[in-house]
């Protein structure tokens, strides 16, 4: 075997993933992804006694299982590249290249990821990348950013266009760069990486703090009781509605719909406001803690969660009615933005995009954790993968969630009583945690080192295969509809530059 | 001269009435009706600022598309009343002198040497162009109804008799108000509340502008429109005496802003691609007044 196949949140050690060499490793890992079963969810290089140990965790949507193998190598060599095969590696090798320097012979195009602050090549900058370009005098070039019209993230996009028709479209990130991964190193205390976590992304808190969280248990050994496993089923949840429901807001207002911009951002509001109520913040943070929880979900909160679903959905579904039996706005969302399933699964794309594309890629079905167990999940697949398929994933997962959170309310956990103890990480371990947060699957890897302090953090928001998604999305649309394709991915700057 | 003071006084209220019909319909309060023209005098107190890539061109385009919206301002007439230009053919003069107007923002546009300016400019060049036919054909269609060439002449002398003009007239009405959403860059064609330079028309090509040019543009924009709204007006004012007519003139330009109010709150802007389209069917519908015209006047055979 060249593998070993780990359950999400599983805690192994580290010497026990299989070692072959660089060759071995590659014909391995791009053979599994032959098989549309499977997906490369993690891809990272540690350094160790001065070589590079790259570990490819790659994760079997139907024996709900992560393959993890490793392969060491020195920073010199001159590798064959995964991405030749599958381009869905291509950003975690485009990231091996940044940071450790690590040069592929086959690799299409070694693109800069973020221009990390510990990259190989500090010459490397925004200052002087040469973006693509085109030298044909009828085309023109439409440089979008980095600073947003808005008042959202950074991120640099450049056009060639013809007339009003996108051609190409080039992303360049890494504007929002703060070295998160660094920063879970050289934070030493559990509160300090919480918080940390929670930052990751500003509008997926719950998505990444349950990702950390399970990890940080898994690690320590810790079994998660009945009522930390609901706090962050349901803190996921509401955060899902809130989010897509935002988004339903925000492309209205990208097509100019005023009257789903208003009620759909009316709408918002109480969810957030929920979750002020039960833990003292909008967006959640605080309340997702490893092996403790400050906020208990009592008896009360439940009935001001039900009252408040039972005015939100007949409000939803009206607007919903409304919005989309207007042709004007079918009219601009039906066939904008195509992603098709080949693409979709070519470039890996994960979560709420993938599903608008037909691909059944949901870890609460395939990698279940905490009350996604017990769930029986079945994910909304659609299958234009245009912006109306995106808005309908997002319509479908708020009333799917509205019944989830039903449920969960129906038996609610008895509080703890004793508390148990968290205790410390184990020596030399490997942990990875999948997630599946609104915008889709949260990948945190993990390795400690033989004291038990974290030697290696690695962090994958789903925004960092999607983002790719967006730029095949918009080609051959017009460059005004670039905004509500944009906004139909939703994708996060920070959790991609990190 | 009473069309004039009637249409700088409707011009400060009209943005404010689509404004708060938005809002209201929207389920919210919304800001006075004045605060759009507060706004615009909080600009012209401030001084502007200039790329360091823009010319002569950029600096007199306000000043001139200013000029020339209150030079077609004055070719307007009051039902009877003649503007204070008046003469045979004056409504090539109005619309040509609407044009230079808009070519001088055009080319300044294009001098900041923006991309996305650039294309606020081609796109502003195009719609505009396709909305020209529809403007000559219903002038046209009412001079040959009227037998008059001067604005004033063929307001004054349209009578509809019969339902068949009434229809005309009505439609007439309708073809200026479309017009107008399209020459103001107002939904369907344009989204003027978007913030996403990407999707802008109208509003992509003042980008650079601040202060007082910024303040001048957004004035001229809104005497713009009730520029628009006054032609319509004048449709239905007729030669009535003055204390119906005026309260007429106010109704038509409240309906006026009211209707594009109530469009932007529930319509989504059309897809740029669909724009061209959707203004030849303008041009269409004039044909149709055009057609009528000719059975009235009886020239068809």
């Amino acid at each position: 075997m060249n593998h070993i196949a780990v359950k999400n949140n599983e805690r192994l050690s580290l010497t026990s993933i299989p070692r072959s060499d660089y060759e071995r490793f590659l014909e391995h890992n791009t053979a599994l992804l032959d098989d549309s079963a499977n997906h490369c969810v993690t891809y990272f290089g540690v350094p160790e006694d001065g070589k590079i140990k790259l570990i490819c965790g790659i994760a079997n949507d139907n024996e709900h299982n992560i393959y993890l193998s490793c392969a060491e190598i020195n920073r010199t060599e001159i590798l064959p590249s995964f991405s030749k095969h599958h381009l869905a590696f291509q950003v975690f090798e485009r990231e091996l290249h940044e940071n450790f320097g690590i040069n592929f012979s086959d690799h299409p195009w070694l693109k800069p990821v973020r221009f990390a602050f510990d990259r190989a090549d500090k010459d490397s900058c925004i200052e002087y990348y040469p973006f693509y370009q085109s030298d044909s005098v009828e085309l023109h070039e439409v440089g979008v950013g980095p600073i947003h019209a808005g008042i959202i993230e950074p991120g640099h996009f450049r056009f060639i266009c013809n007339g009003e028709q996108i051609l190409h479209l080039e992303i360049q990130l890494g504007f929002q760069h703060r070295g998160i991964e660094r920063l879970f190193l050289e934070k030493k205390t559990l509160l300090q990486r919480t918080t940390l976590a929670e930052s990751i992304a500003g509008d997926t808190v719950a998505g990444h703090t349950t990702a950390f969280v399970n990890l940080w248990e898994a690690l320590c050994g810790f079994q998660a009781d009945d009522e930390l496993r609901f706090t962050r089923t349901l803190a996921l949840e509401l955060e899902r509605i809130a989010v897509h429901t935002g988004d339903l807001s925000a492309i209205c207002t990208d097509i100019g719909y005023q009257l789903g911009n208003a009620v759909f951002g009316r709408l918002r509001t109480p969810i957030i406001n929920f979750f002020q109520q039960w833990c003292g913040n909008r967006l959640a943070k605080g309340l997702i803690r490893a092996g403790n929880n400050h906020f208990p979900f009592d008896k009360e909160l439940g009935i001001a969660l039900k009252n408040m679903l039972d005015q939100y959905k007949p409000d939803f579904n009206e607007i919903c009615q409304k919005t989309f039996r207007q042709p004007s706005v079918l009219s601009r969302l039906e066939k904008t933005g195509v992603v098709s399933w080949e693409q979709a699964g070519s470039i890996g794309a994960v979560g709420m995009a993938a599903r608008a594309s037909g691909s059944e890629r949901d870890i609460r079905k395939t990698h279940p954790h905490d009350k996604y167990i017990n769930l029986g999940h079945q994910p909304v697949i659609k299958h234009h993968g245009d912006v109306y398929s995106r808005v309908q994933v997002r319509k479908a997962e708020i009333i799917q969630s509205i019944g989830y959170i039903r449920d969960l309310l129906m038996h609610l956990p008895a509080e703890s009583r004793e508390k148990k103890e968290l205790g410390s990480p184990a020596a030399n371990s490997i942990v990875i945690s999948l997630t599946e947060g609104w915008r889709g699957e949260i990948c945190h890897c993990a390795i400690t080192d033989q004291q038990g302090a974290l030697r290696h953090y690695k962090i994958k928001d789903p925004s960092i295969h999607n983002w790719v998604a967006l730029a095949l999305a918009v080609r051959n649309n017009e460059i005004s509809d670039f905004p509500v394709c944009n906004k139909s991915f939703n994708l996060s700057y920070s959790g991609h530059d990190l | 001269m009473t069309s004039l003071i009637l249409i700088l006084v409707v011009t400060l209220f009209f943005h404010g009435l689509v404004f708060r019909t938005k809002s209201l319909l929207s389920g919210r309060q919304g800001p006075g009706l004045l605060q759009p023209i507060k706004d615009i005098w909080r600009q012209l107190r401030k001084g502007a600022v200039f790329s360091d890539t823009s010319t002569i061109i950029f600096r007199i385009a306000p000043g001139i598309y200013f000029a020339s919206v209150l030079t077609a301002v004055l070719c307007v007439p009051f039902g009877g009343i003649p503007g204070l230009i008046s003469f045979p053919g004056d409504f090539v003069f109005f619309a040509y002198a609407l044009a230079l107007g808009k070519f001088f923002m055009i080319v300044a546009a294009m001098d900041t040497g923006s991309s996305f300016e650039g294309m606020g400019a081609s796109r502003e060049a195009h719609f505009s162009m396709l909305a020209e036919p529809a403007f000559f054909t219903i002038m046209g269609s009412l001079a040959l109804f009227t037998g008059q060439l001067s604005f004033r002449d063929i307001f004054a002398s349209l009578h509809f008799s019969s339902s068949f003009s009434i229809a005309m007239g009505l439609l007439a009405a309708m073809i200026l108000l479309i017009l107008a959403m399209i020459e103001n860059s107002r939904m369907p064609v344009d989204d003027p509340r978007t913030h996403l330079e990407l999707t802008m028309v109208h509003e992509v090509m003042i980008l650079d502008n601040s202060g007082f040019d910024l303040g001048l543009i957004l004035f001229t924009t809104n005497l713009k429109f009730a520029l628009f709204g006054a032609l319509a007006a004048n449709l239905f004012i007729n030669t009535f005496p003055l204390f119906i007519s005026i309260p007429l003139f106010l109704a038509v330009e409240a309906i006026f802003a009211i209707a594009i109010g109530t469009v932007e709150s529930f319509v989504a802007r059309f897809r740029m691609g669909r724009n061209p389209q959707f203004i030849f069917t303008i041009t269409s519908y004039a044909l149709v007044v055009f057609l009528f015209v000719l059975f009235i006047t009886g020239r068809s055979s």
